[in-house]
């Protein structure tokens, strides 16, 4: 189990090493180039050298890169070119309204779609079984941006009832979480409905009942519990999910979040934001993959012993 | 009969199966009906299944999505059709009719069925020339990862050792990482376009094609017929390119018909963020982003662009759902 962890650690931080390259290649070789953005029109030639050399942008490439890491290391990415500010400062004072509504998200999604999941697995046919299979079709072909304008025109516009843009109170939570958790709630649906139906046709179950077990206690602790395995795989694909889902659902509610500030400073040519949501994005994805790896793991003995 | 020749060389492992159940198909009209293989829009299987007789048992019996295939057939009537049908030009409109409403609203004309929008520009026209767009974006985009998935599945598959370990950790790298990132990079450098996302979405989609065609050319590689192509003095580039590759074309043309759906809406969302095809496209996305400032009083703006996505993705979905099925006999029934 120990050197599992320290494969998957090292993997991970191999990763973040490939993607700061990465970045740095692209941001720096492309045509951003700092200078002429950040210079007003009247500049003379002399001003973009000075500043060219205060960004240390006339010295070699390789040399650069060398900076480029050392500042990544300590956490200083640049300032941002719109809020003469820290970039990094930038982004983490936007992070917890993302967080925020991500999290409502993906708890609506993780308790909806497993119970929908779990209820249509142990009694195909009913109700719950047909509204979700329903559901699930509609979550998979409905772009949640379209949901949201619809949902704005529909409970904002027509009807006045929700707010339609900003933070603040709990009605400004319950239509950006919805659009947020409609691909998850449809993908887990889906994923723990057929999860559910094969370990409950396994014989460990019909053991189970054998034996006496209570209802409950089967489907909770035994199957669900084997069923479990294919459901955490695709939590990592709900969490991708997502990252693209609050640029769309921040920008379509004016939810001050970082996928807000992200496309906002793009259009505004603000790079450093830019560069910044792009490695701090890639840093919660690696470090939730390595997570998830080990959860996976001692879930799943066979991974471990590979 | 076509689509049976299809399922057999896709899979050879596709059998009748012999527990399959006839279920009561409450959603006949969502999923499709049970019907005879022999028979494929024959109605009357369908009703004779519903009795409970067993009929012939022997037979092969698939469900045909009705729905799906009935808006797929949309699509690519509006696609081909385009230039016929649309009664307007996309990207000609008169201001003096600028956000009419559809015709059966009050204020509507027949000239625009479905409404004009700020530039006067007729809705409908506009959404089926945006059929075009959609499914070029995104035939484009899998033919880019797809080609880039089956190569380096091939080599991955057929070379093994450290070159297959180097791709593969590659692939679990690269599919750890959300697309979004990628395109922030590329769009910031090379503009936002129609290109932009193919190239990105190229580079970021190949891990699993390549994944699958590795694991087919694995089992494939073992087969009496690349051995005795190698007997034969064939060269691996040989035998790759014409044996094992036409043997593998199949899965990727079905596993690319189950993905455009999902790329349809990628594709719409970017459009929709501003970081697709730029105006003055008639894509789906672009047409919401731009109705959306008018959403107080010309709903149609925001309304049809989003149900021709809709259609369009529920075709793709309900067709590849059940192709996967028609792949996998053990999917069915879920």
């Amino acid at each position: 189990m120990q050197g599992y962890i320290l494969k998957r650690v090292l993997i991970a931080i191999v990763t973040m090493f490939v993607v700061l390259t990465v970045v740095f290649f692209v941001f720096r070789m492309g045509a951003a180039d700092p200078v002429s953005i950040m210079l007003p029109p009247d500049a003379t030639p002399k001003d973009a050298q000075k500043l060219t050399k205060k960004f240390g942008l006339d010295k070699p490439l390789i040399v650069q890169y060398g900076n480029f890491l050392k500042n990544a290391i300590r956490g200083d990415f640049g300032a941002s070119f719109r809020y003469s500010e820290p970039a990094l400062t930038v982004l983490f004072s936007r992070f917890p309204a993302s967080l925020e509504l991500g999290l409502v998200a993906f708890l609506m999604a993780l308790s909806i779609g497993l119970s929908i999941g779990i209820i249509s697995a142990v009694k195909p046919d009913s109700f719950i079984d047909r509204f979700g299979r329903v559901f699930a079709l509609g979550g998979m072909s409905v772009p949640s941006f379209w949901a949201g304008v619809m949902l704005i025109l529909f409970f904002g516009v027509t009807l006045r009832w929700l707010p339609i843009a900003g933070r603040g109170s709990l009605l400004n939570f319950i239509m950006p979480a919805f659009c947020l958790s409609l691909f998850p709630i449809a993908l887990l649906t889906r994923l723990s409905r057929s999860a559910m139906l094969d370990a409950l046709k396994s014989d460990y179950v019909v053991m189970a009942r054998i034996k006496g077990v209570p209802e409950i206690r089967v489907i909770l602790i035994h199957a669900f519990k084997n069923a479990s395995i294919s459901v955490v795989t695709v939590i990592f694909g709900i969490f991708q999910a997502m990252i693209l889902g609050s640029v769309v659902i921040e920008n379509i509610f004016s939810w001050p979040g970082i996928g807000r500030l992200v496309l906002t400073s793009f259009f505004f040519r603000d790079y450093p934001v830019v560069q910044v949501y792009v490695l701090f994005v890639t840093f919660l994805v690696v470090m939730f993959y390595l997570l998830l790896d080990i959860v996976y793991a001692y879930i799943d003995p066979r991974i471990r012993y590979q | 009969m076509p689509i049976s020749t299809l399922a057999f060389d896709i899979n050879k492992s596709w059998r009748l199966n012999a527990n399959y159940t006839v279920q009561e198909n409450v959603f006949g009209f969502l999923y499709g009906y049970e019907a005879d293989f022999q028979g494929l829009f024959n109605r009357k299987s369908y009703m004779f299944l519903k009795k409970g007789k067993k009929s012939s048992e022997k037979k092969l019996r698939v469900r045909i999505p009705y729905l799906g295939l009935g808006c797929l057939g949309l699509f690519f009537f509006t696609v081909i059709f385009a230039n016929v049908i649309s009664p307007h030009d996309p990207y000609e409109g008169d201001l003096a009719d600028s956000t009419l409403p559809p015709a059966w609203e009050e204020g509507g004309t027949t000239r625009f069925l479905l409404g004009t929008d700020m530039l006067g520009r007729d809705v409908l026209s506009r959404l089926i020339h945006g059929s075009r767009i959609s499914l070029l974006i995104s035939v484009g985009c899998i033919a880019f990862y797809g080609t880039l998935g089956v190569i380096l599945g091939l080599i991955s598959g057929f070379s093994g050792g450290r070159t297959d370990m180097i791709i593969m950790r590659l692939a679990d790298l690269w599919s750890s990482l959300p697309g979004i990132i990628l395109l922030f990079m590329l769009a910031a450098v090379y503009g936002p376009s129609a290109k932009t996302i193919i190239i990105t979405f190229g580079i970021m989609g190949w891990p699993y094609y390549g994944r699958i065609v590795r694991g087919e050319s694995l089992s494939l590689k073992e087969r009496d017929f690349v051995r005795l192509a190698r007997v034969a003095g064939c060269s691996n580039l040989r035998i790759m390119v014409s044996h094992v590759f036409p043997n593998i074309v199949n899965t990727v043309i079905i596993l690319a018909t189950i993905d455009i759906g999902g790329i349809i809406v990628l594709i719409a969302t970017l459009s929709f963020l501003g970081l697709g095809t730029q105006p003055p496209s008639c894509d789906w996305g672009l047409m919401l982003a731009e109705g959306r400032q008018y959403i107080t009083y010309a709903w149609w703006l925001v309304t049809f662009p989003g149900i021709a996505i809709v259609v369009a993705v529920l075709g793709f979905n309900l067709t590849g759902d059940w192709l996967r099925e028609l792949l996998d006999p053990k999917q069915k029934l879920r």
